[in-house]
């Protein structure tokens, strides 16, 4: 396919739509707000997003293989409860816990594969669990942060703000785990077909084990920056990501069923939906309609991907 | 060619199959000597793709002994160790990953495929095969399967069964291979088994086209019930021998297209369409009575075709009479069965309006409607409440031309919905074909295969999305048919 060809192929736009809304709410908000266009303004517009791309991320492992994790938001809190409690005054007990935790998604996994249950009806029963672990570890909001998280979280590199870094290395280094190593072709294609994965001699159980493990991981991971960027935690902190991480999975091109992902569009989705939240405050617009105006773009979004996808169906 | 004085390099001895309480295997022997080409046939639920699953690793033989290259392997025989003896299997439904590109579903298969530039590595063995098998393809190492035709990602199963990396390759099973490729692929197919075959590697396979078989067997297993009934040279087969070997209920070629003469005096007409972009003034029209034909290259634009009329273009309000077209699908996985329902459920589907009384379903007229059709159509299941999933493809198909004639409609579509399926049904599923048509049913049928086209009164073929030939009665010949089928219509953009 020659360079022109490609550029007005449904795939280029497919891939593109995410960049592109993102590109669209950036606008929006510089325009509302030149001041926003410096270094400082980014670092405060894209702090929040870093926790929620991880989240969204952690998602996408799950939607690879065609499951749903509805215990994210809960899991989420619960590691930022760990991390401002356990990990801050007993760190041993702190990180075996969260081995514990990556354990515990892995075995979530294997007998969702193993029993063939529905993957919503376990993770929603998980997510009391989690929430209860939390409510049970920090019963009232408190605890502080270990102070190397918010070394970490809080520092300035030259010239490019952290959470625009940390969005691009995480977005590269997932694309290229999951879309370009081999082992990331053999994730991936349990999601497609997993009959097909069984008679190429592969375990789909251990695939499916490490597609939840991998889940958890970056689950700690938006958790432990969560808990850094707020200084304390709360049973009830991230809930809503739950819902975020679908959203953001679903914004950035991704597909509920047969394994297509795409781990940078998952990282623009998230950022899109953060950003249009910054959005409607520039424009003085209650918080209370922030959740329905991210429901707008999603579907936007998803009207413009149908066209794409009606265009690619007449050719 | 082998002799009986060398040691095979597969034997299969006394393999048995019980899937709870049906036998699909009852006492299997087979031998597979190296550089053989094993024609294997019978009819669906013979147990045909049950052996070959056992012998791919992917299911396990109750019992029975597997003997490759003199190895004896008993309980615990798995895909690895197939693939480790180099025996590999093209199933009948695709085993491709849709979301992956076509040198991502080569790495699939092959763990040595990793590490500093797999896809490099996997491009390249892909696409060497594929030019090997089926030069001018047209399929590009990332092209990504889910947006290929059938017949291209068959073409890509099928070259990468062939490809090779560090196992050679001892024997490749092929399960139905050109269900869904037309018959310039096909041919090149079955000219890359002869030579492959002759450098040194063994070939079973699966097909419903017993020319196909005839053509390049060296040996033919006859499968029945679950046993081999027949296994001998294949210069001792003809066609009829084997179809009388397969135990077909009817012998196929009584010329079934009804005479000229009662052919004018035909119904109304229903359908008149003309497909979009088609340059001449030729039509598709369809009268009641009638048995239309779409044919040509598979692909070419037949079931864009049969859509479009199923959503009323061209249908006129005689061919109405109240009621919407049927649609009988080919891909029954995707468009036709509901797999957790019952056969009775499947059927009634689409009589829903009929069976009715006030806003609920009356379930013993669809369990009447059921029964009728399952004694009609032959559907061989206990009874119609057993869930569809538990029959072989051939009687799914079935349900689901029960479920088209059961329903109101004067007008069938069927999309190519003999793939796969054995003679003996399709017999029997042709007679009902036949007699519908007699009682004033319009059918229209696209079909890939040759033999199919005698039962049509009318022939439509198809190249590039528009009809390129209107055959009619005895013109309706294989020359004609292949000549159509490569004209360039003048005009096409």
């Amino acid at each position: 396919m020659n360079g022109l060809q490609f550029f007005t192929s449904a795939r280029f736009w497919r891939g593109a739509l995410p960049a592109l809304s993102l590109t669209f709410v950036l606008l929006g908000v510089f325009w509302l707000q030149p001041r926003a266009m410096s270094y400082f303004g980014l670092n405060l517009l894209f702090n929040l997003a870093v926790p929620i791309a991880l989240a969204t991320i952690a998602q996408m492992f799950v939607i690879a293989v065609n499951d749903l994790d509805l215990s994210i938001g809960s899991f989420v809190s619960l590691v930022a409860c760990i991390g401002a409690t356990w990990l801050h005054d007993t760190p041993l007990l702190g990180i075996a816990a969260l081995l514990g935790c990556v354990a515990a998604y892995a075995a979530m996994g294997a007998l969702i594969y193993i029993r063939q249950l529905p993957s919503i009806v376990v993770t929603l029963g998980m997510s009391f669990v989690w929430s209860g672990c939390a409510v049970l570890l920090l019963p009232t909001p408190g605890g502080s942060a270990p102070d190397w998280i918010r070394a970490l979280v809080t520092f300035k590199p030259p010239y490019i703000p952290m959470p625009i870094l940390a969005a691009v290395v995480l977005a590269l280094v997932v694309h290229f785990a999951l879309m370009r190593t081999s082992w990331g072709v053999l994730m991936r294609g349990v999601g497609g077909n997993e009959r097909a994965i069984t008679r190429a001699g592969w375990s789909v159980l251990k695939l499916k084990m490490t597609m939840y493990a991998m889940t958890a991981v970056f689950g700690i991971l938006a958790g432990l920056t969560l808990v850094g960027l707020a200084t304390s935690a709360d049973a009830n902190i991230a809930l809503r990501y739950t819902l975020l991480s679908i959203a953001g999975v679903i914004l950035g091109g991704g597909e509920f069923v047969g394994g297509r992902i795409s781990p940078v569009g998952a990282v623009l989705g998230a950022m899109t939906l953060t950003l249009t939240a910054s959005f409607l405050s520039f424009l003085r617009i209650s918080p209370d309609w922030q959740i329905g105006a991210q429901g707008a773009v999603l579907i936007i979004v998803l009207a413009l991907r149908a066209i794409v996808n009606r265009m690619e169906a007449r050719r | 060619m082998t002799t009986e004085t060398v040691s095979p390099l597969i034997s299969l001895a006394g393999i048995q199959k019980v899937f709870g309480a049906v036998q699909a295997l009852s006492g299997v022997g087979l031998e597979i000597h190296a550089g053989e080409c094993l024609g294997l046939v019978g009819h669906n639920g013979a147990g045909k793709s049950t052996l070959m699953n056992i012998l791919a690793g992917t299911l396990e033989a109750s019992d029975g002994a597997l003997t490759v290259s003199g190895k004896s392997l008993g309980k615990g025989y798995s895909v690895q160790d197939a693939g480790n003896l180099g025996i590999r299997c093209v199933f009948q439904e695709l085993s491709l990953c849709p979301n992956l590109s076509v040198a991502e579903n080569t790495r699939i298969i092959h763990p040595v495929l990793k590490g500093f530039a797999w896809r490099k590595r996997a491009a390249a063995l892909i696409m060497d095969q594929l030019e090997r098998i089926f030069p001018g393809h047209g399929i590009s190492p990332v092209d990504i399967i889910g947006d290929l035709s059938i017949s291209k990602r068959q073409m890509v199963e099928i070259a990468r069964a062939f490809t090779v990396t560090e196992t050679n390759l001892g024997l490749v099973i092929l399960d139905e291979p050109t269900s869904s490729l037309d018959a310039r692929v096909a041919n090149q197919l079955l000219d890359y088994i002869e030579k492959i075959t002759a450098s040194g590697t063994s070939v079973v396979l699966i097909s419903h086209l017993l020319g196909e078989i005839l053509q390049v067997s060296d040996k033919i297993a006859v499968m029945k019930d679950g046993r081999v009934v027949a296994f001998r040279e294949a210069s001792e087969f003809d066609r009829s021998r084997l179809v009388e070997a397969m135990g077909s209920t009817l012998a196929a070629g009584v010329a079934p297209r009804r005479d000229v003469q009662s052919a004018q005096a035909i119904g109304d007409e229903r359908i008149h369409m003309r497909p979009s972009g088609q340059p001449d003034d030729q039509t598709i029209r369809a009268q009641a009575g009638e048995v239309i034909g779409f044919a040509g290259l598979a692909g070419q634009g037949q079931t864009e075709a049969l859509l479009e009329i199923f959503e009323g273009h061209g249908v006129l309000p005689s061919g109405r009479g109240g009621n919407d077209c049927c649609f009988v699908a080919g891909d029954r996985q995707v468009d036709g069965v509901l797999p957790l329902w019952s056969i009775r459920k499947n059927i009634g589907i689409a009589s829903l309006r009929r069976l009715r009384s006030g806003a609920l379903i009356r379930n013993e007229r669809e369990q009447e409607l059921a029964e009728a059709w399952k004694d009609r159509i032959g559907i061989r299941a206990p009874n119609v409440e057993a869930p569809i999933l538990s029959l072989s493809g051939g009687n799914q198909q079935k349900v689901l031309f029960a479920r088209a004639l059961g329903s109101a409609s004067n007008i069938v579509l069927m999309d190519d919905p003999m793939r796969g399926v054995d003679i003996g049904t399709k017999n029997e599923v042709y007679a009902i074909i036949r007699q519908e048509a007699s009682q004033g049913r319009t059918f229209l049928w696209y079909t890939t295969e040759m033999e199919e086209l005698d039962y049509c009164d009318r022939v439509y073929v198809f190249r590039d999305g528009v009809v390129s030939e209107t055959l009619v009665g005895s013109d309706i010949t294989e020359e004609n048919l292949l000549q159509a089928s490569f004209k360039q219509v003048s005009g096409a953009a």
